[in-house]
Parts: C-alpha cells; structure tokens; sequence
C-alpha cells in the first residue's frame, strides 16, 4: 500500500516517469495494428447482428428439465425447418431456453406458443415472448447514429470553447479509435449485437470522452505558462502532465471498470446473456479502450498538434539549445547544472524533466534523482502560489 | 452539508409519507407485456406525425386499453413519433397486443365493382346455390338482413359460403352479374347453379378478372387489374382519400380466397358512430359488432342506403372498410332508418368485443407499426432484478473496497458520498415512478451501476488534487481549500460532458436507451450536487480533526506514505529557505 502511494507521489514529481507523449511512434503503431485489425474484422466477418435488427420473435423458457434438443425440434416442427436458434443459459431460478424464430419464417406468436406449451409442457404464463418488427431495429441504429453524430457536434464544440480546438480534435480521434475497437471486438470475436450493446456501445461515447476531458484539465493546467520557461517543450509538459494524472486515470478506470465487471461476470453469470450482459461488454471493451486512447492517443495527438505552432516550435527550438549547453555541461560536470537549476524558478519546473526528454536526459536528470534535491524544489513551489 | 442532508431527509420523508417506497418496476424486472408502436405518417401527408395527433392517439389507445378492464397499464409517448403500451403482468396480453395496434380507420364506402383475386377457377365446383331461402329481405335496419343477393352467389365456392349466407360476405363471389341481379329470393337455386357452372366452365382458363362484377371506374381500372388480394402484401389500406375511389382486399378469404373490390367515397366515416358493441347474431347465432350511429351519421347512411337499394348487384352494396379492408359488404335492397347497423363477419367472441372496443373510442389519427412486443414472464422479470441487483452490490461493494484500500480514511468520505447519492438516486427514482411515470427498467439499473464508477471518479479527482496540494509540502486545512477550485472545474467539465452524452442519448432513442440514458443524466447530476454540498463541506470539517490534519496513517493523509519529507508539523509548513 504505501509502496503504492510512493508510486503516485514518483510519478507525480517525475521522478518516475512513462513517455507517453515520446512515444507517439509505438502509439499509432499499437493503435495502427488494433483499427486495422478491427476494421478488417467488421469488413471481412460483419457484425453478428441480433433477431432485434432482423425482426421476429424471442421466446424464452425457464423450465427445468426441458433441454436444448427438445426445444429445437419443437422450434424446427414450428417453423417447418431448422432455421430458429435455441440456445441455453443458467441463471438463478434454473436453465433458460431461448427460441429465436426470424420473421421471415411468418410463424404466428399465438401458433408458436401453442406448440411450446403443448410440446414442452411450460405453461402459457411462464414463456416471455418479444415479438420485434423488422424496422426495430434499423430504427434503433438510426437514431443512435444521430445521436452519435449530434453528441460529436456538440461536444466538439464544447470542447473547442472550454479548451481549444487541437484538443478538440485530440478528443475525436480517440473517440472514434475506441468506438471503432469496441465495434471491431464486436466483429472479430462474432459477440452478437443486441439493443443492449447498442446503449453499451453509447455509454462508451461519454464514458471515453469523459476520461480524455479530465486528463486534457491537467493537461491544459500544465501547458499554460510554458511560455515563461525554456527547460520543457510542449511534449515535455504534455507528458509529466499525463504522468502525474496517471493516478487518477488508473483509479478512475479501476472504479469505473469494477462495477461493469461486476455486471458482465456476475450479472451475466447469474442470468446468463441477456441485456445486462450486453451492455456490459460493450462497456468494458470500450472503457478498457478509453482508459487506453485517452493516454496513449489523444495527448500524443494534441501534442503533436501544438508542436507545429510557431511558439512552440519556438520553445521547442530554446529547450534543445539549453539541453544542449546542459549536455555540455554535464559533460564537464555536475557542479555547472545545479547551479544553472538552482536559479530556475519556473511555475512549469514544479515537478521534473522526464527521464526521458530528449538526448539531455541523462545530463539533466542526474542530479535531480538526489531526494534533497527535489524536495527543496517542492516546498519551494506551493510557497510561490500564494 | 446540512443542506443536502435536509434535502436527502425530505425526500425519504415524502418517499414515505406518499407511500412510494419502491421503484416503480419495468416490464423486464416485474413481469408483463410493453407493445412498442411507432407512426407512420402517410405518403401524401409527411407531417401528419405531430404531438397533436401523437396525444389524441395516445388518449384513444389510453381509453382502448381501460375499456378492456387492464389494470395499471400505461401509456406514453417517447421521442416524436413512438407510442409504447405498457401492460403489467397478469392481463391478457394477445387481447391488448391486437388491439392496440389497430387503427380502426372505418369507412362505409359503396361498392363499385368485385372480383375473387389470386384464384383459378375451376369446372369441378358444384353450385349448388341453394342459399336463396335466407334471403328475405328483413325489415329491421340490420344491414345483413338486407343481403338478398345471397341466392346468386352460385360461385365455385357457393357451397363453403353457405354457412354464411345471411352475411354480407355472401355477395363477395358473384360469378354472374346478372343472374344474381336479378334472381333475388325468387331465383331458383338450381337454375343459378347450373348457369354458373356453365360460366365458370366454359371461363375456367380465364383468369380471375373475367370474374369481375360491376364497372371499374376509369380511374382505377390499372389499380384494380394489378391487385393481387391473394398476397399479404397488397392486402393493405389503398384508400389515399376519402372523397375518392379506391381499391381495397376483403379482410379474410373466408369464401376460400379474398375478394377485390373498387369501392366509391366514403360514404359515412367511422366518426358518425355514437357507439359499439359486441352482440350475438339474432340470424345466426355468430358474433357481430352492433353499431349506433350519431344523428347526422344516421341520416348519411339512410341517404347512401336509399341510393344503393336502386342499384343492381354488386353495386348496390356498400363496403365496410376496417383500416383499408372490407370487413364485409352487405347489399341493401332497401333504404336503412333508425341509425343502427351490423358488422357481420366470421367474428369470435374475442374479435367482436375488440372492434366493437376499437369503434367505441374511435379510429387513431395515425397508422402505427408494431415495433417491438416484448413479454416478459414474472419468474424471468424477478430473476433479471435478482441478477442486477446482486451485481450492483457486489459492484458496490468492490469499489468500497478499493476506496477503503487505496484511500483509508478518505475512503470513508466516498463511502458517504456514495451513500448520500444512493439515497437521493433511490428517493428521487420512487417519486418519479409516482409522478411521472418513471419505470426503472434493466437498462436502467445498469444505468445507476454504472454511474458507481463516475460518482466514485469525482472523489478520485478531488483526492487526487488535494494529495497534489500535499505533496507541495501544504498542509491539510489549505490544501483542501487550495485543491478545491482546480477539481472542482474538472468535475464539472468532466461531469457536463457524461451529461451531455445523457441527454443527446434521451432525445435522440426510445425505450431502454431512454431509461439508461435517463438514469445516467440524474446520477451525473446527482454527483455534481453531492460533490459540492456533501463531500467538499465534509472535507473541510474533517481537515480540522486531528486524525487528517496530523496525517494519521489510517487517515489516507499521511505525507509518509505520499512520499513527502519531512513531516508536517501541525499544519505548519516549514519556513521557506532558500539554498544555493
């Protein structure tokens, strides 16, 4: 536990630290891999879409003692041919059987129940029935698209405003990178699409953008007085920004991750497939992605982003000369660079240089390794906030 | 603090006070049948799907439903153009399930011209149209009563209508215009017999239309030669508008086949009916639909009668079109008085006393397509509730745990926050059930389980930031104060974003992704006013307690384990010394 604390507080004064941001080129390469991957999945293989999109009925039995086979051949004397899925799952009160009979097969609800209660034994009461037109399901993914595309508008914009629009921008594309896995999941393991992934898959939208907002908060604390000082770039700020907000987003995805595997293993293991357990996995999947994208995509892209303004390739242009001279320096000694970091009393100097930022690296972060060092550096901080 | 608290204590009161203690269930948790209709507008009217019309028909579908004596059944509109019945357990659902999605659009328009549809007719059918006996024009206003042209219905099917001879689908196979026209009661039954065997031999290769009685007026002469009634897909509503003709399917093959028809105006609409009912046939003993006419409705359909009773057959018919079918076309020999009229028709009991229900509160103002009937037995509701409930508390439970483990002491301040917001969510929930309606549906639960994970992160993100402000070397009473204002721009920009996306999904679906967007919206909410007037006051209070302020280890405080030497001294931060 308090190895853990340590952990945060390490990363939160950089002296333990990931390159994220540096690290764009595996980034786009591992994202690169799982959006083709799916992307080929959802060509190739398609979406196992649900009876919901294809119209027809679900019939759905509790009764124990009635197996998979007997239930088939009542749904194959049913339809006149084999073409209905019966499929079995355990839940809390027994066995459930369910019957999927297409619309095509133009088999009437009250002709079907006859036969399943007369054949099977299961009183009328006890078989749950949803009978679902051929449009319902079209319908549904209509409106769920504009809502995608209305919420994509909207918060573009808000993000536009309460940020900027690179951030924007940032956020987009790691919410259409985590959309576009969760699809794929979808497509490559052939789960099956129902109304519950559908409002899964949604929940995803605001789930992953929230993330990325809240990291893009720090992001956007950490970025705002770069101007004044010449020892990090934009990606620099970006990365120890996303590092010591690395806490949160691995407690937030644990927090919000737990309850949906709660929902996914033990409601779904409880009650067999079923809506809770379509939303669920639909859910994980896309937190998991998000949790992901929000780091690993969207602040590399913002960061990528700002480089190309003029003031940051400007700031850019001043940390590599000063790495530079720091270089130089360290190579003549240590003394020299304390010396120069004594005087530096940046708002943006408040944590450390990443380990690893840029070919300086070792020359600056040397010295700083030392605890008297830093802890100077700290309290000195909170003092200049007042 | 005290503010939240009295409002969590309020609501919990009026939660008892008003009796609503629980959630009004779903369909999918508490058992039942929710029957999912949408509109469709007509072609030639794309905007006839506005909330006007989308009220009156859900007051029509509202009395259709209490007219069947179910209980509790509710029903709302969702999105703009989505009607969904719901019904609880325990009702008889196929009933409902038919009924509400009927339109009951009924016209009484006169028949212009018939023909069987889809049939081959055949030499081998025996005519022995002995049916004339029944038809003796009665005097009362019964419309079936008024079917004499029963007797020249010496089609190749005369023998299976038989049974049906006082009918008014008795006149749907006609197979010579002018034997039946003219042959009345007085026909007799061998003569028509053997000139329509003779016919219907001597046209057996032709096709059906060589059948067709009457005149197809000019306009629709196309329209009627290309209706195939014999396929489900043409059997439906032709009618474009009232004042014109229109073609139309007769509503069943009860003659073995289905019957053509090219029908004038409307006559009298379904409007002019004061009343209906279901009855027994005093002519057969068949179920009918008995129907009173309003006053003007009354003298309308004297008018048309009067008319059509000087016309031959089949034009002196006149058709009664149920949602663009002809539910049976009794001829009139002569004029009707009295406001009253029969359906008749193969009816069971069920059949009738649904029409009868269906005319009594009046046609919808919109066609619906059945979108979705979902029925969900008791045992499965009850097992789905079971399920959620159990994974909420074991989804609960875990992120207490992980709270508890990661933030100690701090941890507890979640767990309050979390409760406070179960309360007000719970509390909030049964009143709406209560007042609007609200129905916590599976989704919805998910919903709420769901909203665990963003309630907890705003705790994260403030406990975070104040371990920042520690971290600083601050000590606890102004980091809390200083942590403030940067979490609380990150919770509610985060939290906007989480609503935002609750309420484009609310406005833009139906059904489920409604309740689960519905749920997510208030707990997003409900987070923000917990975040504000329950966690943060509790915070500051608790930074005055030793235990926090010293940083006791248990406290989730201590500067030890966040790694920041050297130890706060009673809240003092050290003096700030500068080193070269």
């Amino acid at each position: 536990m308090s190895r853990f604390g340590n952990i945060g507080h390490r990363l939160f004064t950089g002296e333990l630290s990931f390159d994220f941001v540096g690290r764009r080129k595996l980034w786009v390469a591992l994202s690169g891999v799982i959006v083709l991957a799916a992307i080929l999945g959802l060509s190739l293989r398609g979406l196992n879409l649900g009876i919901e999109f294809k119209g027809g009925e679900i019939y759905t039995i509790s009764k124990p003692g009635v197996t998979v086979s007997q239930a088939q051949d009542v749904a194959n004397k049913i339809t006149g041919d084999n073409s209905s899925v019966v499929q079995s799952s355990s839940s809390s009160s027994g066995k459930q059987i369910t019957i999927q009979i297409s619309a095509a097969e133009n088999v009437t609800t009250e002709k079907a129940i006859t036969e399943i209660t007369s054949q099977l034994g299961v009183p009328a009461n006890q078989v749950s029935t949803q009978m679902i037109g051929a449009s319902w399901g079209q319908d549904i993914s209509k409106k769920a698209l504009y809502g995608i595309i209305a919420f994509m508008v909207l918060v573009t914009l808000y993000l536009a405003v309460a940020f900027e629009w690179r951030l924007a921008v940032g956020a987009l594309v790691a919410l259409l990178h985590d959309m576009v896995i969760t699809v794929g999941v979808y497509a490559l393991l052939g789960f099956t699409v129902t109304s519950g992934t559908v409002i899964g898959f949604l929940t995803v939208l605001g789930y992953s953008l929230y993330d990325t907002v809240v990291v893009f908060d720090g992001l956007k604390d950490a970025t705002k007085k770069l101007g004044t000082q010449s020892r990090l770039n934009y990606s620099d700020a970006a990365n120890q920004s996303l590092n010591s907000t690395l806490v949160r987003s691995i407690n937030t995805t644990i927090l919000a991750l737990l309850p949906v595997a709660a929902l996914l293993f033990i409601g779904g293991g409880l009650l067999g497939a079923g809506t809770l357990n379509d939303i669920s996995l639909a859910l994980f999947v896309g937190l998991s992605a998000g949790a992901y994208s929000s780091i690993c995509v969207a602040t590399p892209m913002v960061a990528w982003l700002k480089e190309k303004q003029p003031e940051n390739i400007a700031l850019a242009k001043k940390v590599r000369q000063r790495r530079a001279a720091e270089a130089k320096a360290a190579a003549e000694g240590v003394v020299l660079d304390q010396a120069d970091r004594a005087g530096q009393d940046d708002e943006a100097a408040e944590g450390n240089v990443p380990v690893s930022s840029g070919s300086g690296a070792g020359g600056s972060t040397g010295p700083r390794r030392q605890p008297v060092n830093r802890s100077r550096n700290d309290r000195r901080a909170p003092g200049k906030r007042k | 603090m005290g503010l939240i608290l009295a409002v969590a204590v309020a609501l919990v009161a009026i939660m008892f006070a008003t009796g609503n203690t629980t959630p009004r269930l779903g369909v999918d948790l508490a058992g039942g049948t929710t029957v999912t209709l949408k509109a469709v507008a007509p072609k030639n009217n794309p905007g006839a799907v506005n909330s006007t019309s989308m009220n009156e028909a859900v007051s029509i579908l509202q009395q259709r439903v209490n007219g069947m004596g179910v209980s509790e059944a509710t029903v709302q509109t969702e999105g703009s153009d989505t009607i969904v019945v719901t019904i609880p357990k325990g009702n008889n659902t196929q009933q409902i399930e038919n009924e509400v999605g009927t339109t009951a659009k009924l016209y009484f328009r006169p028949v212009l011209a018939e023909a069987p549809s889809g049939v081959t007719v055949t030499s081998s059918a025996s005519a022995s149209a002995s049916a004339s006996g029944t038809a003796s024009a009665s005097a009362s206003a019964s419309t079936q009563a008024n079917a004499p042209s029963g007797s020249a219905s010496a089609s190749p099917s005369a023998t299976k209508t038989q049974g049906d001879a006082v009918t008014g689908d008795l006149t749907k196979a006609t197979a010579t215009a002018s034997a039946s026209a003219t042959a009345k009661a007085s026909t007799t039954p061998a003569a028509t017999g053997t000139a329509a065997a003779a016919a219907a031999a001597s046209s057996s290769a032709a096709a059906a239309a060589s059948l067709t009685t009457g005149t197809v007026p000019a306009d629709l002469t196309t329209q009627f030669a290309n209706l195939d009634c014999s396929k489900a897909a043409q059997r439906v509503d032709h009618q474009t508008d009232t004042t014109k003709d229109a073609v139309a399917c007769s509503s069943d093959a009860s003659a073995g086949y289905y019957i053509k028809y090219a029908l004038g105006p409307v006559a009298v609409p379904g409007t002019d009916i004061s009343s209906a009912s279901a009855g027994i046939s005093t002519q057969n003993g068949g179920w009918q639909v008995n129907l009173n006419f309003t006053s003007s409705g009354g003298s309308k359909f004297t008018t048309v009668t009067t008319a059509l009773a000087k016309n031959t057959t089949p034009a002196n018919q006149f058709a009664i079109v149920l949602d663009g079918k002809v539910q049976s076309a009794p001829s009139v020999s002569s004029a009707i008085t009295g406001g009253q009229a029969q359906i008749t028709g193969s009816f069971t009991q069920e059949e009738a006393t649904s029409l009868a229900n269906v005319l009594s509160y009046g046609a919808l103002p919109l066609d619906f397509s059945k979108q979705d009937v979902t029925t969900v037995s008791p045992e499965l509701g009850s097992s789905q509730l079971t399920a959620g409930l159990v994974s909420g508390a074991i989804g609960l439970a875990l992120v207490i745990l992980y709270s508890l483990l990661y933030y100690r002491g701090l941890g507890l301040v979640a767990i309050a926050g979390l409760a406070v917001s179960a309360v007000l969510t719970y509390a909030i929930m049964c009143l709406l059930g209560a007042t609007i309606g609200f129905a916590l549906n599976l989704p919805a639960v998910c919903g709420a389980i769901v909203a665990i994970g963003i309630t907890a992160d705003s705790f994260v993100v403030y406990f975070e930031r104040i371990r920042d402000e520690l971290r600083h070397g601050s000590s606890l009473r102004p980091a809390v104060q200083r942590a403030w204002p940067k979490a609380r721009r990150t919770i509610l920009v985060a939290d906007f974003v989480s609503f935002l996306a609750a309420a484009v999904l609310y406005f833009f679906t139906v059904g489920k992704v409604q309740g689960f967007a519905f749920t997510l919206g208030l707990t997003t909410l409900l987070d923000v006013v917990v975040i504000f007037l329950f966690t943060k006051p509790l915070i500051t209070l608790l930074a005055r307690r030793k235990f926090f302020a010293e940083g006791h280890p248990m406290s989730g405080l201590d500067p030890k384990r966040l790694g920041v030497r050297p130890p706060l001294r009673g809240g003092r931060r050290p003096a700030e010394t500068k080193e070269a």
